[in-house]
């Protein structure tokens, strides 16, 4: 790869406000128009954004210590009836985006509503409101405390820290159900008989679609997340780079994936909202953008690449995915599913979606503004995430049952 | 914003016994005229009855009637959408057989056309952040 720019150059453009900056819609125009050799030496960035359901998300905060002390750790403890977990030193807590009420009812009442979890709790605590905390525990020498009932709030916990070990996949499923009754699945309801597809990405605006050999983004990569500033902490969970890929090395299904981290006291809850999945469980969808600094002609062909040159891979969700088939119906593109139908087997089938290109786009824009305005710098990743050669793959649970 | 809907109250048993429809009138200052009634001590009773207040007073006595374990079902009932909690993703497009929602431009911003709306329920529960809501 031939470098065109530095990243510390395109910094300094941006300080003396000269930087280019488009979004990663924006920019497949430019480049139709204006040719890859020339777009890449114009623009310095290229802003891209995501937000939907992220479920491997949650924070951890520090409360702070009660008078006489008491360990959290190892007890139980709960906000908003919602447990935490308490496997950490005394007043240190985890709360994930999936974690519910004890006393939600889940599927007995199927499909089970799950009006409220750990999404939900995130976002009303970024939201500035008073969140119940109830613990106990069973007390030492040095924590002799057993019992705790308050309230928190954001502005009053030590470090309160968004910490999500995968999001912002890199591609995802097309889910379809050809079964013969409607299903209630973590890419929501599905009608019976193909009766609908629902996907779940922002295609042309999706930031690892838009670096999909991971050229520019890497551990330590500052992204716009939740509204606020975090980092891209490490690869996320699942992280799967060898699946095939499009000629210009767009994968084809799920590949890539992000673990992120960012101070919540900054963030935003329009962009960290609980989320309820029917008959499934409780969630948070999130706001994620990344810019790409457009290093080099490569990186600029992948920036530019279009919904219609991105494609998806349809999957059964009431048979073959359950029992980790591995079958498909076939690939679509981006641009297909955006049109609000697609054909499977013969069959037009309308199309939902779970990630919202609306707020995606505005996410892009925020970034592009940021940029422009001096408020956001780029940075030189770390470290560099495993490409697709690096032999990294997710493997199913090799299980060894254990005798009675 | 005034309301007047009429509304099918269902007490069960357990709940025939309380002074529920005067609560409605002395907590939550609704107006209500009874079309039909029929409530026997030893069965479930039901109520079908024109409400009459305020949106947000009448919103809290469904809620409080609810609560009661009385079973509510409407005769004009609204569907409205929080703006500010849809987040436009679009689960909703291909869920409603009354096809009120649609996408018509690049941004893919969901409309909801409330006309349309026959206020089966089904995107109640299936919109993921709960933007939708059953007005009774
Ligand atoms: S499912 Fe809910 S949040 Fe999504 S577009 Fe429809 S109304 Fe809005
Ligand atoms: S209540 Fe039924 S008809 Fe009305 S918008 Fe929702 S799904 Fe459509």
């Amino acid at each position: 790869m031939k470098f065109m720019k530095t990243i510390a150059e395109i910094n300094e453009k941006i300080k003396l406000g000269k930087a280019v900056i488009v979004t990663g819609e924006e920019v497949i125009d430019i480049v139709r128009e204006k040719g890859v050799k020339r777009a890449a030496q114009e623009i310095d960035v290229v802003t891209t954004g995501t937000f939907g359901p992220m479920c491997s998300s949650g924070m951890y905060f520090n409360l702070g210590h009660t008078k006489p002390r008491m360990k959290l750790g190892g007890g139980r403890t709960t906000l908003n009836d919602v447990p935490a977990y308490t496997g950490l030193a005394a007043v240190d807590l985890f709360l994930g985006a999936t974690a519910m009420p004890d006393d939600d009812p889940r599927n007995r009442n199927y499909p089970g509503e799950f009006n409220y979890g750990g999404g939900h709790v995130i976002e009303e605590l970024v939201a500035g409101k008073d969140i119940r905390v109830e613990s106990t525990a069973y007390g030492t020498d040095c924590y002799p405390r057993k019992k705790l009932s308050t309230y928190i709030n954001i502005k009053d916990l030590n470090e309160c820290v968004l910490f999500n070990i995968r999001n912002s996949y890199q591609n995802y499923n097309v889910a379809i159900n050809a079964s013969d009754k409607t299903i209630y699945t973590y890419m929501g309801v599905l009608k019976p008989r193909i009766g609908n597809a629902n996907f779940c990405s922002a295609g042309q605006l999706s930031p690892l679609l838009k670096d999909p050999l991971y050229r520019t983004i890497g551990i330590g990569t500052k992204i716009f997340l939740g509204g606020g500033i975090g980092y891209v902490a490490w690869p996320g969970t699942q992280f799967n780079p060898g699946v095939p890929r499009t000629d210009k090395g767009v994968p084809r299904s799920g590949a890539g994936t992000l673990a992120v981290i960012g101070d919540l006291k900054q963030m935003n809850s329009r962009w960290l909202v609980g989320t309820s999945m029917l008959g499934y469980g409780t969630t948070m969808s999130i706001g994620i953008g990344i810019p790409i600094p457009i290093l080099s002609e490569e990186v600029m062909i992948n920036a530019a690449v279009p919904d219609a040159e991105m494609f998806a891979t349809i999957i059964d969700y009431s048979d073959d995915y359950p029992n980790m088939k591995p079958v498909n119906y076939g690939e679509v593109s981006y641009a297909a599913l955006k049109s609000g139908k697609i054909t499977i087997k013969g069959k037009e089938v309308p199309t939902g979606s779970l990630s919202s290109y609306s707020r995606a786009q505005e996410i892009a824009g925020t970034l592009k503004e940021w940029i422009k305005a001096g408020k956001f710098e780029l940075t030189q990743p770390v470290a560099s995430l495993p490409g697709p050669d690096s032999g990294v793959k997710f493997r199913p649970l090799n299980e060894r049952p254990i005798e009675a | 914003m005034a309301v007047s809907k009429r509304i099918v109250l269902h007490f069960p048993k357990r709940v025939t016994d309380r002074p529920l429809i005067y609560h409605l009138v002395k907590d939550y200052d609704l107006e209500f005229n009874i079309l039909k009634a029929s409530v026997n001590p030893d069965q479930e009773g039901l109520l079908v009855i024109e409400l009459t207040g305020m949106r947000e007073e009448y919103d809290r006595g469904i809620k409080f009637l609810i609560d009661a374990g009385v079973q509510i079902q409407s005769l004009s009932q609204d569907v409205t959408r929080n703006e500010e909690r849809c987040t436009n993703c679009g689960n909703c497009l291909t869920l409603c057989p009354s096809h009120c929602f649609e996408v018509t431009d690049a941004s893919r911003k969901v409309q909801f056309h409330t006309e349309k709306c026959v206020a089966c329920g089904i995107c109640i529960k299936a919109c993921p952040p709960r933007a939708m809501e059953v007005h009774f």
